[in-house]
Parts: structure tokens; sequence; C-alpha cells
């Protein structure tokens, strides 16, 4: 098991080294002048631009430049965001506990609903329910979820009046974050009602990010289990007597789990992609609307970083998914 | 090569009586799917709708009503009939602007699906024929790519090319290469070793003609339904990106775009929103339901069971 976790960590050092480079290089080809970027509308004098020049270390040979800037992350110095002028690893770290909260939230309801559902479709194959099922779940595969979150926003809030249009809780309440979490947070504040209303600003959001993870989840657990539940061994303990709800629970559905395990660790990547626009619409202050902000803004070194961070992230999981897979699945551990 | 039909690749190289049997064959597979079928009727539709626009579409895309600003559907009391799915705030047409919107969504898709596919070929043949650096190269490259969400990624590169159109579209097909170059990889390395490639190469075939003309026909299946799977994606990305304003620029009758424009009137007139998104929804869905068919089609493996 070592060897293995050794051999996988050998496999992402390249792709990451071509990450940062990535990172790196994407930003130095983006259009504009970033002295001139930081200075603003005010401009800057022209000595104080040669300054700023050497002290950002802009005239230095490019791999120079790289080298500094791999040695600063290394040493957790991700560089000054240019447009709030504080550092980009604060501004992260404060803003990711909102993505990861969202985005967790999201994958338990895909998980939740997702699996039972594919399971349901794949031993009632071909019924009114499995077709109903695989049809929602193709529409949903489908689903533009900017206009998804603002049809449920025309529905439920604006119609229904029942959720909040934006946000994560209401104005009303304001605590010290202690976790990052405001489920967490609003429970630990004490204030009544506030654990309520982190919940009606969470709903929505995480409905519409949960959309397209959970009509992915329901379809590969469907053919995963189909292909299971043709299997002999499935069809042996059928005959040994045993009931449906032990042949489809511990025999087919342990075996299914392993190739929706890796279907899981892949939809991280859009949750990622799902957050910028679902943040951007629902005002969910998280980092996906913060790099929208800040290539908007062209804050340089905050497009870096974040870029950067989340890439590594992504990667983070799906190494962890890796090593899940070789702790459910025997066979791969021993190649 | 006569008839550009999706079965075709099955069967390159095969006397005209078996590339007949073959499409037969395919089109049985794929016709026992009715949601594919249904989808290829509705693609088939949007093709029509895109290419006569101008004929059947009741307003210019770009004509601003000044008196009828904002709108509803004709159905509603208010409801004008000469605006069937109402006006957006400066008074144009829906209708007609996502009429004229098919054409742009199913260039973008046409376009991205063409650029990727073709870039994504000749990598994967490359790196599957070659091995060696080359493939460590361009695979680890392709590992790259990957590793960003691929909207994230696309959103950055359109930030560095500027947005419009144009540059989404190359952005979204820099995204969706990477999974044709391992596909086409993959089916290569599979097909390499096999021994009508070995015979071609005895006989004296160059590296160009064993690429593309001995093995390359042989990997056309899961490219195929990748192209199709990349076709509605492509839509999406597009439409995503539009909907941020790093897409297609206004007054583009873009349906992300008209999307973007909306927002603001979401509460006042929900019809703006509605119809634009379902557009989306309805293009991609019919495109994935093709996707489905073709699987299960050509899908040796499903088409057993």
């Amino acid at each position: 098991m070592l060897r293995y976790i050794l051999h996988k960590l050998a496999l992402i050092v390249p792709t990451v080294f071509g990450i940062s480079l990535a990172a790196f290089a994407f930003v130095r080809l983006l259009p504009g002048d970033p002295i001139l970027a930081m200075a603003g509308e005010r401009g800057v004098s022209p000595e104080r631009y040669q300054e700023l020049i050497v002290r950002f270390g802009y005239d230095q040979p490019i791999w120079m430049q790289y080298l500094n800037y791999i040695g600063n992350v290394l040493t957790g110095d991700f560089g000054i965001s240019i447009a709030t002028k504080r550092p980009v690893i604060g501004e992260f770290s404060a803003l990711f506990p909102a993505t990861l909260e969202l985005a967790t939230v999201a994958m338990i309801i895909a998980v939740l609903v997702g699996i039972p559902a594919g399971i349901f479709a794949a031993v009632k194959r071909g019924s009114v329910f499995d077709q109903a099922t695989m049809g929602v779940a193709l529409t949903g595969y489908s689903m533009p979820i900017f206009w998804w979150g603002l049809l449920l926003i025309i529905f439920f809030s604006g119609y229904l009046g029942w959720t909040p249009v934006s946000g994560r809780i209401g104005l009303q309440y304001f605590f010290k974050p202690v976790t990052g979490f405001m489920l967490i947070d609003s429970l630990l504040s004490g204030k009544s009602g506030a654990f309520a209303s982190a919940v009606s600003h969470l709903i929505l959001p995480s409905i519409v990010l949960a959309t397209i993870p959970l009509a992915v989840i329901a379809r590969q657990t469907r053919s995963a289990m189909l292909e299971v539940l043709g299997e002999d061994y499935v069809r042996t303990a059928r005959a040994k007597g045993l009931s449906p709800r032990r042949v489809i629970g511990l025999h087919a559905f342990r075996n299914a789990l392993i190739p929706v395990v890796t279907t899981i660790g892949l939809q991280v990547g859009t949750l990622m992609a799902g957050a910028i626009l679902t943040e951007t619409i629902f005002s969910w202050p998280g980092i996906g609307k913060w790099m929208i902000d800040s290539i908007g803004k062209r804050d340089y070194v905050a497009v870096q970083s974040g870029l950067l961070l989340i890439a590594l992230i992504v990667m983070a999981v799906n190494l962890v998914v890796d090593l899940l897979y070789a702790v459910i699945n025997p066979r791969i551990r021993v190649q | 090569m006569t008839d550009e039909t999706a079965g075709e690749g099955l069967s390159a190289e095969v006397p005209t009586g078996g590339r007949r049997r073959a499409l037969a064959e395919f089109w049985h597979y794929f016709s026992i799917n009715k949601g594919a079928v249904a989808g290829l009727v509705v693609f088939v539709l949007l093709v029509l709708i895109a290419i006569f626009a101008p004929l059947i579409a009741p307003h210019a895309p770009n004509e601003q009503y000044r008196d009828a600003l904002l709108t509803p559907p004709a159905w509603y009391a208010d409801g004008r009939a000469e605006f069937l799915l109402g006006t957006d705030a400066v008074g144009r047409d829906i209708l007609s602007r996502l009429i004229y919107g098919a054409r742009y969504s199913l260039f973008i898709g046409f376009v991205v699906v063409v650029f990727a596919l073709v870039s994504g070929i000749v990598l994967g043949v490359l790196a599957g024929y070659f091995r060696g650096w080359v493939d460590t190269l361009i695979m680890r490259v392709m590992d790259v790519i990957l590793a960003f969400p691929s909207l994230l990624l696309a959103l950055v590169l359109v930030a560095i090319l500027g947005p419009g159109l144009f540059n989404a579209m190359l952005a979204i097909a820099i995204v969706l290469q990477p999974h044709f170059a391992r596909l086409t990889r993959a089916a290569v390395m599979a097909e390499k070793n096999r021994e009508y490639v070995v015979s071609a190469k005895v006989a004296g075939a160059g590296h160009l003609r064993l690429m593309l003309v001995t093995i390359l026909p042989n990997c056309v299946a899961p490219l195929i339904v990748q192209a199709t799977l990349s076709f509605s994606n492509a839509i999406l990305e597009a439409a995503a990106l539009g909907f941020l304003g790093m897409g297609a620029q206004p007054p583009t009758p873009e349906w992300g775009t008209m999307l973007a424009a909306a927002r603001e009137f979401i509460l006042r007139a929900p019809w703006v929103v509605t119809y634009p998104g379902l557009a989306i929804l309805i293009t991609v869905l019919a495109i994935n339901l093709i996707g489905d068919g073709l699987r299960d089609a050509l899908d040796p493996k499903l088409k057993r069971s």
C-alpha cells in the first residue's frame, strides 16, 4: 500500500510542476501592465514605476521570476493582491470555507439522492421509475446551471418568497467566524434563528451546485449496478436464497461502488467550475466569485495564486480518491 | 468517401456493400433507443431553424421596439400577439433572438468540436504511435490542462485572449481537447501491434500512412461519442462564458449572453430569463440524447447485452 501511495505521488510531481508553470505563464500573458494596474486611476511617476518594477522583480529574467515565485509559494507567500493590497493567501483562506461548505453540502445531496436513485433504477430496469429517473438525470446533466439557479430564485425567492436571494446569512446575525462554516458557526453563536437563516441561504445554491454531480452519479450508479447484477456471483447469491435486499446491498452494491467512487472524485473539478457560476448567481462570498472578480479587476497576483491553489486542491482530492479506490478495490493495490 | 455518416468510420476500407450493411446495423441499434431518435429529430429541427433563421424569425434580432419594452408573452393579459415570447428590456423580440441564437450555439458547438477533435487526434496519434518522450511530453501537458476546472481555465484563457465569441471558442476547444488526445492515444496503442498494422508496416507503409490510414479509422467509435458529448459541453460552456460576460458580447443574440443581460429583470420580467435558458437546455439535452444512442450503438460491449 505504501508503495502504491509513493507511486501515485511520484506521478503527480510533473503535473504539479506543470500547473505552477501554467499558472505563472498565464498571468504573464494577461494583457496590460501589472504595475499600471496596481497604480490604478491615479497613474504613477516614471521613477516610482522603475522602483516598483525592481521591487516586484519584474526586471529579472523570466525564469528567475518563476523560481522566485515558486520559492515564495513554497514558503507560503502567494503575493499581495493588487486590488485589496492584502496577502492573497489570507483572502483565499478567508473565502475558501464558504466554497467548501457549499460544495460539501452539494456533494452530500448529490450522493444521498444520486446513489439510491441509481440503484433503484437499475434494480427496476425498464420500469416507469427507471425511465423517469434517467430522463430527469439526463435533463440535470444537460442543465445550464446558471439558468437553473435563476429559475429557482424566480420561483422560491420571487414568487413564494421562501428563500433569500443572496449571501450566506441574514444581515441581522453578526458573529465572529469560528470554523468558517456558517451552518456550524450559526449554531455556536447561540442566536435564535441564525441557523435557520444560514440553512435558508444555503439551500438553493447547494441544490444548483448539486444538480450536475447528482445526475452523473445517478447515471453512473445505475450502469455500474446493471453490470454487476449480471455477474455470476450475484446469480449465485440469489440462487442461495439470500433476500433481495442482501443480494443488492451486500453483493452487488459493494462491487458497483468502485466505479461510483471514481465518478464522485471526478466531480470535484465539476464542483469548482460550478461554484464559479453558482456563487456569481447567489452572491455567495466564496473563491469562485472571488476568482471572477479578480479576473474582472485584472488582479494578476490573485488570479495566478487562485488558479494554482484551486488546481492543487482538485489534484489533492483526486489523489485521496485514488487511494480510497485502492482501499476498496484490492486488485488495484496489488498491481 | 461518399457518405459522411457517423457509422462510416466503423467500416472504412470495406467495399460499398459492407459499408451499407454496417450503416444499416448501426441505424438498427441507434433507432432502438427512442430517446436518441427524439434527440436527433429535435437537433435536425434546430439545424433547420438556424439555417432558415431570417425566413422564420418574425422580427430582426436587434430591432428595438421602443413602444414595447418588457412586453410579456402573448398569452399574458397584457401580452401582444406580434411578440409571441415577449420582448426584452430594450424592446427586442425574444423569439426572434432565440431563433438567431440557434445559429450561434450550433456554430460554437461545431467549430469547437472540429478544433478540439483535430488537435486532439493529432496529439493523441503522435503520443500513442511514437511513445517515449513525445508521449510523456504531450500527455503531461494534457494532465495539466485537465487539472484545472474547465470553466475556470476557459475563463482565464479568455481573459488573456480578450473577451469575445471567437476567443471563447478557442479557449473551450483547448479545454476540451485533452479528452480526444487521451482517447486517441489509448485506441492507437491498442491497435498498434495488431497483425494488420504489422503487415502494413512490413509491406512498407510509412509512418504517416500507418498513423492516419491504417490505424486511425479503427479508433473512430469512441471519438464519435466523445465528439457528441463535447458538442453539448461546448454549447454549455460558451453559454456560461457569455453569461459571465466573457463570451459573445452584446448585442449578439447568443443565448448565454441574453441571460446575462436579463439577470437584473428576473423578478420583474421572468420570461426574459426563462426562454433563453430553455433553449440551451433543449439543445444540450437533444445532443446528449443522441450521444447516449451513439454510445449504445457503437459500443460493442453494450451491444451484446
